[in-house]
């Protein structure tokens, strides 16, 4: 061996996004939307599975993790519901149809809803956290009859922001899915249950024993629910969380989503309550 | 590989034309203003001949020494990291045009680099660095071009500064001739610096490459007694090192730690200034700035080196999760010296001291760890 600088070809980069086109923009509630995506390069929409997010790249503006909020089995388009919020989510929400965005991913861990089969399946939810579990809900109800019973707790800051109201209602005529809601603040004159979503959890008809729970929202109502399941006897090896984090590459490299030991872009977003209620139990970790 | 020579000082400049003829960069320490820096070498004159440096919590300061050392520092202001993991860089340059865009990387320099001079605790960084940016699933690809054919010529210490606490965390002063990780050659090339009772170096050969190398300028054969005589001198280096951290405990310590009064102890110290992470040769935590022109047409992603001590480090929207400066701290040296070994199998300090020296107010992640370790244990025998 003859000590020679020489370099080999540089390997494929991660930080390079994919192009994509928005087809369509669909306002769900009064600040979040759902954008529907295509490949801008010809070549076939990315596979993913359910709970996983891609870094969505708004030209000239930056760059957000965002969950796939669409149907595992049928990735094209690919659908991402997202919050207006920030500079970069607003330009996502309100571009219009034909402009490209880039997408890199997908990554990060998976609802892995298999794991469920045969059991009671509990998803708890609130406000946008439906849309990274709307995946995994589809995919249940694509095998609806290897589960038990299927509910969804559902809570909202107030009926108006309800996401996916439509479907949620299809969902329980159709799929025999349990669908409960509840409201943080109604106007006067509301119908429906006012209460957070921790309440729905503790009254829900369910078997702790035979159940898998798959919990999405902020981190203070998943930290709450999933005691509450585990305080019906759900053990926490079977109650899963969507943890958000601050996150600049999605791969495991920016170290901005360390929680402890967890690079939560890689370990996770997808983690389970055994592994996660020490670190939600210490403040600002 | 039991190849050991010895090089005349006068030898120096010859092994430096034979990496300049095999096409590298050389980068080794070298004086810039009134520090020790990791810049470009092309003559041993560039190198700090006769230049020592004073370290101690918060202060650096260089001083004549009184003989003609070559290497006669603890080590360089800033570690090699910048060399294959600059401050900024551009992760692409985009342009779009009638709604389409396009991305383009920019060419890695095609030249690969020979770093002179490395010290111990930096040649172990680097490696760590191999392992955080490289070796897993998704590696930063600038990186990766860049550290691609490193030919590596470290240095032995012989001159720890007071802040160096090598020993302890199994790093130095003198290298381990195989990376633990990956079982390859730590170096191609070791020298150390020997001042009496004549100035001449010890080489020792750690690969082929480095002996195609050690062969095209002149030294003479030396035997098992030269190597001795430069174990000795790190051994000494070693000796007279008085800072530490018990490898053995820490990791536990930071986990048992998580809810210590030692936070808010150190939090009434720490400016949050960043200066720790920036002088960190392991830190790797980064950001991405976007820019564009004025029509938003051209627009550049940049990837700067972050800190988690900054405020914005962990914002989502609503706020930062670590708002308080404990909080900050606390990540900063649990991801040091414990979760750094849950996610890699190694402990993410080396020892090199730069957060002591280069703290405004003297903050020691050496004496932090112990008051932890002596409070965690008061705290065990207490419950």
């Amino acid at each position: 061996m003859t000590a020679t600088a020489t370099r080999s070809s540089v390997p494929a980069d991660p930080m390079v996004p994919r192009r994509y086109v928005i087809t369509h923009v669909r306002q769900d509630t009064r600040d979040t939307f759902t954008l529907l995506l295509d490949p801008a390069d010809g070549q076939p929409a990315i596979q993913f599975r359910a709970g996983q997010f891609t870094m969505l790249h708004a030209f000239g503006v930056g760059e957000v993790p965002i969950s796939i909020s669409g149907d595992p089995s049928d990735p094209a388009p690919l659908e991402h519901t997202i919050r207006n919020v920030g500079a970069v989510t607003r330009a996502l929400v309100e571009a219009s149809p034909g402009t490209e965005v880039g997408v890199r991913g997908p990554f990060g861990t998976s609802w892995d809803v298999d794991d469920a089969t045969g059991h009671d399946v509990v998803f708890v939810t609130g406000g946008i956290g439906l849309a990274p579990l709307r995946p995994a809900i589809l995919d249940v109800l694509a095998h609806r009859d290897d589960y038990g019973k299927v509910l969804l707790l559902y809570g909202s800051r107030t009926p108006d922001d309800i996401l996916y109201g439509h479907e949620m209602h299809r969902w329980a005529d159709l799929n025999d899915v349990n669908v409960q809601m509840t409201v943080d603040n109604a106007p006067y004159g509301y119908k429906g249950k006012v209460g957070f979503v921790t309440e729905l959890v503790t009254k829900a008809g369910f078997d702790p024993r035979n159940a898998f729970a798959f919990v999405c929202g902020p981190e203070v109502m998943m930290r709450a629910a999933a005691t509450a399941l585990n305080g019906r006897g759900v053990p926490k090896s079977k109650i899963r969380l969507s943890m958000e984090r601050s996150m600049k590459c999605g791969v495991g490299l920016c170290g901005h989503c360390q929680l402890r030991e967890l690079f939560v872009c890689v370990d996770g977003p997808v983690l389970d309550f055994a592994r996660l209620e020490p670190l939600m139990n210490v403040r600002e970790l | 590989m039991d190849d050991i020579r010895i090089l005349e000082p006068e030898g120096l400049d010859a092994l430096i034309a034979a990496l300049h003829e095999r096409g590298y960069r050389v980068v080794g320490p070298t004086v810039r203003g009134d520090a020790i820096v990791t810049g470009d070498i092309y003559a041993a004159s560039d190198l700090p001949q006769g230049v020592g440096d004073t370290q101690q919590a918060g202060a650096y300061r260089l001083r004549r020494r009184d003989d003609d050392a070559y290497f006669g520092f603890a080590d360089p202001a800033q570690s090699t990291k910048p060399v294959f993991f600059p401050a900024e860089e551009v992760v692409w340059r985009g342009r779009r045009d009638e709604g389409h865009f396009t991305v383009e990387r920019d060419a890695p320099k095609d030249q690969a680099v020979a770093l002179l001079g490395v010290r111990s605790c930096d040649l172990r960084a680097v490696q760590i660095h191999d392992a955080v940016l490289a070796d897993r699933p998704f590696h930063d690809a600038h990186y990766v071009a860049r550290r691609d054919g490193t030919f590596t010529v470290a240095v032995a210490c012989g001159e720890p500064a007071t802040t160096c606490f090598c020993a302890s965390m199994g790093t130095g002063p003198r290298p381990a001739a195989t990376n633990e990780q990956t079982g390859e050659p730590a170096y191609d090339l070791l020298l150390t610096e020997v001042m009496a009772p004549e100035h001449r170096f010890v080489l020792e050969v750690g690969t082929e490459r480095g002996r195609e190398v050690a062969d095209a300028f002149d030294t003479t054969r030396a035997g098992q007694e030269a190597q001795q005589e430069a174990i000795a001198v790190s051994d000494a280096a070693a000796a007279r090192q008085t800072r530490g951290i018990n490898t053995d405990t820490i990791h536990d310590v930071l986990r048992a730690s998580a809810e210590s009064p030692r936070w808010d102890d150190v939090a009434s110290r720490c400016l949050a200034c960043t200066n720790c992470t920036l002088v960190c040769p392991t830190c790797f935590c980064t950001t991405i700035q976007d820019t564009s022109d004025l029509a938003g047409d051209n627009a550049e992603r940049h990837r700067v080196w972050d800190s988690c001590f900054s405020e914005s480090f962990s914002y989502i929207h609503g706020g930062p999760l670590r708002g308080d400066v404990k909080a900050r701290y606390r990540q900063w040296i649990t991801h040091k010296l414990s979760s750094w070994q849950d996610q890699f199998g190694m402990l993410g300090c080396v020892g090199c001291g730069r957060c002591i020296a280069w703290c405004p107010v003297g903050i020691d992640i050496t004496e932090e760890a112990a008051a932890l370790g002596r409070m965690a244990t008061a705290a065990g025998a207490a419950s």
